[in-house]
């Protein structure tokens, strides 16, 4: 199933024009890996399609999102971020507890009552893999985590309110090959429910992960295909030089 | 020659640096020199817990309650008053008003700041001090509630900036973060970017009581100035430093009514360090 279909996008940033003539579709169930050297446009793509590029003031797009047939920009907004959750790069948990960290989207849904409240961030931490480590400290600062755990920690904050889509903006730049392994395998446990697209500067981890892959060149999407395909035979030749880094 | 240079320069500095603390001691020293002189007479509790002030009856009654309970009423008052609309427009200003808007707001703030607080006191009285009058049908006008609400204006301008520079300095990831999850604009100031900033707006609300407190011709001309027990917000009332200020001149030096006058300044001093501690004790908070 088709999942997003996006048509024609430009994105400009003032003068600079950071996304050209993008087009592609996106199935649900799937990962979508993202790659492309600092600047091809990728994060941007990403904040895009949940629509946080919008909070900046010379944020300007022409083309069409499409979400399940429905563009995207006439959707309410937070409605539509509730179903595109999304990881950022460097762990950013709230100035909370760890319960309150994870329970925070489920109350802004309007859950008041305790029990369901705590089940749901129970079933919400054990899908981010963090459930074993934090059981017995749930009232402690979200701070008091490691980097690794902090990162699952948000993962799990973005289960919590049932997104349908999750976008991943650099989840492991931060992390320790450990904490990045455990990273990957909650992404792959996790595109069985949801549909993942995944930003990385690292391509091997694209290579690992990624159903699909796309790679981004100075705001130009160069190629977009089976991940597969693209690390053995590149149609582009720009693509075969990025994963054989020659530039990046 | 250039090492005879920058030896004196680093001396000159060193020396400008030394004259602030070192003029600090030296009022203090002479605040307390000439204030403890005072309890050689008085014992500090009839001084501080005494409930009638007739510095110049015979013998001299020196009890400062009402003074402090009047200093206290219209420092609450103020602060109930500047408080809420003081974070609120903080509010506004870092996070919901336009460009324009928050250029035009934020020099409206710096002005109210320049205005000498004589000035204020002027206004208040002839538009201030008669509303009060008509509206609740009192006597006089010259109340503690006319001057809370005088130095809730005056309070404003410091809590409205440093709360503001809070808020601005809350990391913008907070609130992508909450932004992220769905949560509308309200949502995230409630939850997330106040309770971030909390340490300075704290640290704001105290500055601005300092203020406040410390307040002296304003709250002079508008609050009547009768040295009794208040016992609601709509009567007049004298504070610790309208006291100084009305009574210094005609104090005999040396007497016992100018050592009072001087143990009131200690007693503001201990309270305006007090606050000014705490201020700098939340903003410490909230740098660690």
């Amino acid at each position: 199933m088709v999942k997003f279909k996006i048509r024609d996008l430009d994105v400009w940033f003032g003068p600079t024009h950071a996304i050209k003539q993008v087009n592609m579709e996106i199935q649900s169930h799937e990962i979508l890996s993202v790659i492309g050297p600092s600047n091809s446009g990728k994060t941007t793509f990403l904040r895009t399609l949940n629509r946080l590029s919008d909070l900046h003031a010379s944020f300007r797009m022409s083309g069409i999102v499409e979400m399940e047939r429905v563009d995207t920009r006439g959707m309410d907004v937070e409605t539509l971020r509730r179903k595109i959750g999304m990881v950022f790069a460097l762990p950013l948990p709230l100035p909370l507890s760890i319960f309150e960290n994870v329970a925070y989207g489920i109350r802004m849904q309007g859950v008041k009552n305790r029990k369901t409240l705590e089940e749901k961030v129970e079933e919400a931490l054990q899908q981010g893999y963090l459930w074993d480590e934090v059981k017995d400290r749930l009232d402690e600062s979200a701070f008091k985590l490691s980097g690794g755990q902090q990162q699952r920690l948000c993962i799990a904050r973005t289960l919590a309110v049932q997104p349908e889509v999750i976008l991943f903006d650099e989840p492991c730049s931060g992390l320790d090959p450990i904490s990045t392994a455990k990273v990957e395998d909650a992404m792959v446990e996790l595109k069985k429910k949801y549909t993942i697209i995944l930003v990385t500067n690292n391509v091997k981890q694209a290579a690992r992960v990624g159903d699909k892959t796309a790679f981004f060149l100075s705001g130009e999407l160069v190629e977009l295909d089976r991940t597969d395909k693209i690390f053995t035979a590149p149609q582009d030749q720009r693509t075969e030089d990025y994963i054989s880094g020659k530039f990046g | 020659m250039r090492k005879i240079k920058e030896f004196v320069i680093e001396k000159l500095i060193l020396l400008s640096g030394l004259a602030s603390i070192f003029f600090v001691i030296l009022i203090f020293l002479f605040l307390l020199k000439e204030g403890l002189a005072l309890f050689k007479i008085t014992s500090p509790f009839d001084f501080l817990f005494g409930k009638s002030w007739y510095p110049i009856s015979e013998p001299p009654q020196l009890g400062i309650l009402p003074l402090i309970l009047g200093s206290l009423l219209v420092t609450v008052g103020a602060a109930v008053i500047s408080v809420p609309i003081g974070v609120g427009c903080a509010v506004y200003i870092a996070e919901v008003a336009p460009l324009k808007i928050r250029e035009v707001l934020k020099a409206g703030i710096e002005l109210l700041a320049a205005i000498p607080s004589v000035v204020l006191g002027f206004i208040g009285m002839v538009t201030l001090v008669p509303l009060v009058k008509n509206v609740f049908h009192l006597p006089t006008g010259l109340t503690a509630l006319s001057g809370s609400i005088m130095l809730a204006f005056m309070a404003m301008p410091t809590i409205v900036s440093i709360a503001e520079d809070a808020l601005y300095s809350v990391p913008k990831t907070y609130k992508e973060g909450a932004f992220a999850l769905g949560a509308t604009h309200w949502q995230t100031i409630w939850r997330v970017m106040l309770p971030a900033a909390s340490s300075g707006i704290l640290a704001a609300v105290m500055l601005g009581i300092g203020r406040v407190i410390g307040e002296t011709m304003a709250v002079m001309m508008i609050t009547g100035n009768a040295a009794v027990i208040p016992h609601s917000i709509l009567v007049p009332v004298r504070t610790l430093t309208a006291t100084i200020a009305a009574e210094m001149g005609e104090a005999v030096v040396g007497s016992e009514h100018y050592f009072a006058l001087f143990a009131i300044g200690i007693v503001l001093f201990v309270i305006s360090f007090a606050i000014n501690v705490t201020a700098d004790l939340c903003l410490h908070k909230k740098q660690s």
